[in-house]
């Protein structure tokens, strides 16, 4: 067993807030001074904030690492130290071997050199020699599809040729390990899809090492067969990338599975008012991960002003990219069957069967009608949950591992029949 | 394999910093090329090119001429005084355009600075060098004009790159240290320009500082580093009737040195924060 290739132990990182940042210009700083001599006790609150504190984990030699965490988690702040740089405040990290960092395609390009020289000036910034430069210039030309404007100023590019020529000198770096970060939020989907398949052939064929930071949470369960959770600056869990994002999904993707509107707050008008919304499976769970093979009830509780004959309330269940995925109403059933509408509070409650979802987020957004007449509400989303793809039923089920392995936003699972050829008609 | 020399250990660095040379030498091709960069961009998209370059000093030389030579009527020990300004000129207008660059260039690369590594040393070094090609053609002029004011070529002026470090050491010590100082202090910005305006009057490049300052001042006058400099041009041009005073000549580089010293200790200690507060 050899040595890690990156040995990082109780890495801290501290900014100072306040009283640093207001000193912009000397001037600052000599009244400060001049007020410290007279004024004795100025308290100027010194506000410390660590971005990253008491980090310790260790990579081997050619392993994908992903490293997921909310904005402000610290990951951008501890690619920044692993790549050199800014300075660890406290701490240390061995490094053995040379790193590349990807924290932004087309770092150093100048606007007014032409795609040649950018090429040469790029590569150099991000660590190449003059010679690897030139025995990968036409591999990076060719990647980047940009031959017939090689000498033409880079300012005059399309901006999906700039991050074309960009991403490809990065993407011909060679180093022993390879940090990214959110390269792949740049360019169109076709684009974004190139670069994980860049990305990936990298990992599989270079027996490079890469630390991967993303929200893309389908690509880190691609490409990252281990992943490290940061929360606040402090590592939560480090270890197999889907039992990692499992945590990262239940602790805190945003999932609520209550949500109530502050009294005075309440959406609506004189007529009706929603009070609050939740979500919960037929066992009362709310963790707001949750299983297909249950049954999952969203609840929404409102009063009621005036008897409203045409009130139509219900919700849209979206993704995360805001797609709707389906719309409900109370109205939707035979008139029989729909719940009876009183004045005052109550609370109506909506089944979604089990067998039904896919892998994925889902966003439940209350919505509030007078059928035929106007709109009264239209909520963003109240409640948020996971769902894992487990419908049970059938033994393949349990084959399926994430949202890529079941294409569709939902899964149902519908009826197949032979066709009865006893019959001949 | 990798190799377990390549070993690097990053941890907060505490007390004086000092120069990785071997480091700063294996980034000497990114020196160059930034340096070319600045070069380039400097003179794309300007209708006269690296006539500019040519320009500034002529136009300079004439109004000083006129205007200390004809109008003020200041000694020139027999030399024509274009010579004398231009010969003066070339130091001058190089430490000054160096520093303005220099001084301004870690605060203009922000955004390479938060996102790549690489010694942040070779940045303002590399804005000096950059106008290294403008001081080769300005001497270019300056060895036209010699003949055609009748002063003869003198094997002193082989001396002249040696002199020409003379300006080059002062603008890297300043520039290395302004430009520091710019990424936490944005008054830079006003201090720099001034200083080079200013500088132009205090620096003896429009006369001899020696028929104009009292000799108890001669020593003092020196420490301005690019007396020295500005005396070798002289004396490598117009022959031994001009040859520095050179206690005053070792004053310049004494302070060049402490400048140098001084500008570097300060660039390390605050090169580690560049990234969090530019």
């Amino acid at each position: 067993m050899s040595a890690p290739i990156i040995s990082i132990k109780g890495v801290g990182k501290r900014f100072i807030l306040g009283d640093g940042t207001e000193h912009d210009t000397l001037r600052d700083h000599l009244t400060a001074g001049v007020r410290r001599l007279f004024g004795g006790t100025k308290k100027n609150a010194v506000e410390e904030y660590w971005a990253l504190r008491d980090v310790s984990f260790d990579v081997n030699e050619g392993e994908v690492v992903g490293i997921i965490g909310h904005n402000g988690a610290g990951k951008s702040t501890l690619l920044k130290i692993l790549s050199q740089i800014s300075e660890p405040t406290e701490g240390e990290i061995r490094v053995r071997g040379r790193i590349a960092s990807l924290l932004e395609v087309g770092t150093g390009f100048h606007p007014e050199l032409s795609g040649r020289e950018n090429i040469y000036l790029n590569g150099a910034i991000l660590g190449m020699a003059r010679a690897e430069i030139r025995s990968k210039f036409d591999d990076i030309v060719a990647f980047a599809e940009v031959e017939k404007f090689l000498d033409t100023p880079v300012k005059r590019y399309s901006s999906g040729m700039y991050v074309r020529l960009a991403f490809a000198v990065a993407a011909h770096l060679e180093p022993e390990i390879l940090v990214v970060d959110e390269v792949l939020a740049v360019g169109d989907a076709a684009f974004q899809t190139k670069c994980l398949a860049k990305m990936g052939e990298v990992a599989r064929t270079g027996g490079r090492t890469i630390l991967f930071v993303s929200h893309n949470l389908q690509a880190l369960r691609a490409l990252c067969p281990r992943a490290v959770l940061l929360k606040k600056g402090r590592v939560v869990e480090v270890g197999d990338t889907s039992n990692v994002l499992n945590t990262y999904l239940a602790a805190d993707n945003g999932i609520q599975t209550v949500h109530r509107w502050p009294e005075g707050e309440l959406p609506g008008n004189q007529e009706i008012r929603l009070r609050s919304v939740r979500v919960f499976d037929e066992h009362g769970n709310n963790s707001g991960i949750f299983s297909t093979s249950i049954r999952l009830s969203v609840e929404i509780e409102f009063e009621c002003h005036e008897m409203l004959p045409t009130l139509t309330l219900g919700f849209d269940l979206k993704t995360t990219e805001g797609e709707t995925i389906f719309r409900s109403y109370q109205t939707d059933q035979a008139p029989a069957d729909h719940p009876p509408l009183r004045i005052g509070r109550q609370t109506w409650r909506c089944d979604i069967p089990a067998g039904l979802l896919n892998f994925g987020t889902y966003l439940v957004c209350p919505r509030v009608n007078r059928q035929n007449h106007y709109l009264i509400y239209e909520g963003s989303a109240a409640v948020r949950f996971d769902c894992v793809l487990d419908h049970g039923v059938s033994p393949f089920w349990h084959k399926l591992k994430s949202r890529s392995d079941r294409a569709g936003l939902i899964s149902p699972i519908l009826g197949w029949v032979e066709k009865p050829t006893s019959t001949d008609v | 394999m990798i190799n377990t020399k390549s070993e690097r250990i990053l941890r907060p660095t505490r007390g004086l910093v000092s120069v990785n040379l071997s480091e700063l030498w294996r980034f000497r091709e990114l020196l160059g090329l930034l340096a070319w960069r600045d070069v380039l961009v400097r003179y794309k998209q300007t209708y006269l090119g690296v006539a500019w370059a040519v320009l500034q000093p002529v136009l300079t030389m004439v109004v000083f001429s006129v205007l200390f030579g004809r109008l003020a009527k200041f000694e020139s020990w027999g030399a024509p005084y274009a010579i004398l300004t231009l010969s003066a000129l070339l130091p001058w207008q190089f430490f000054a355009n160096a520093l303005t660059e220099s001084s301004n260039s870690l605060v203009a690369s922000a955004r390479i600075i938060s996102k790549v590594y690489f010694p942040r040393l070779i940045i303002p070094v590399s804005a000096v060098l950059s106008g290294t090609l403008d001081a080769v053609i300005a001497t270019g002029i300056l060895l036209v004009l010699i003949p055609v004011y009748g002063v003869a070529f003198r094997l002193h002026l082989l001396l002249l790159p040696l002199f020409f470090l003379a300006a080059f050491l002062p603008a890297i010590a300043a520039g290395v240290w302004f430009s520091a100082l710019n990424v936490k202090y944005r008054d830079v910005r006003y201090v720099v320009p001034f200083l080079t305006r200013i500088g132009m009057y205090v620096t003896p490049v429009g006369f001899l500082w020696q028929t104009l300052v009292p000799k108890d001042w001669w020593l003092i006058y020196n420490m301005n580093p690019l007396v020295g400099a500005i005396d070798g041009f002289r004396w490598c041009v117009l022959g031994d009737q001009f040859m520095p005073w050179w206690p005053g000549f070792w004053a310049s580089m004494g302070t060049t040195l402490v400048v140098f010293i001084l500008g570097l200790m300060y660039f390390r200690q605050v090169e580690k924060t560049f990234a969090d507060v530019v």
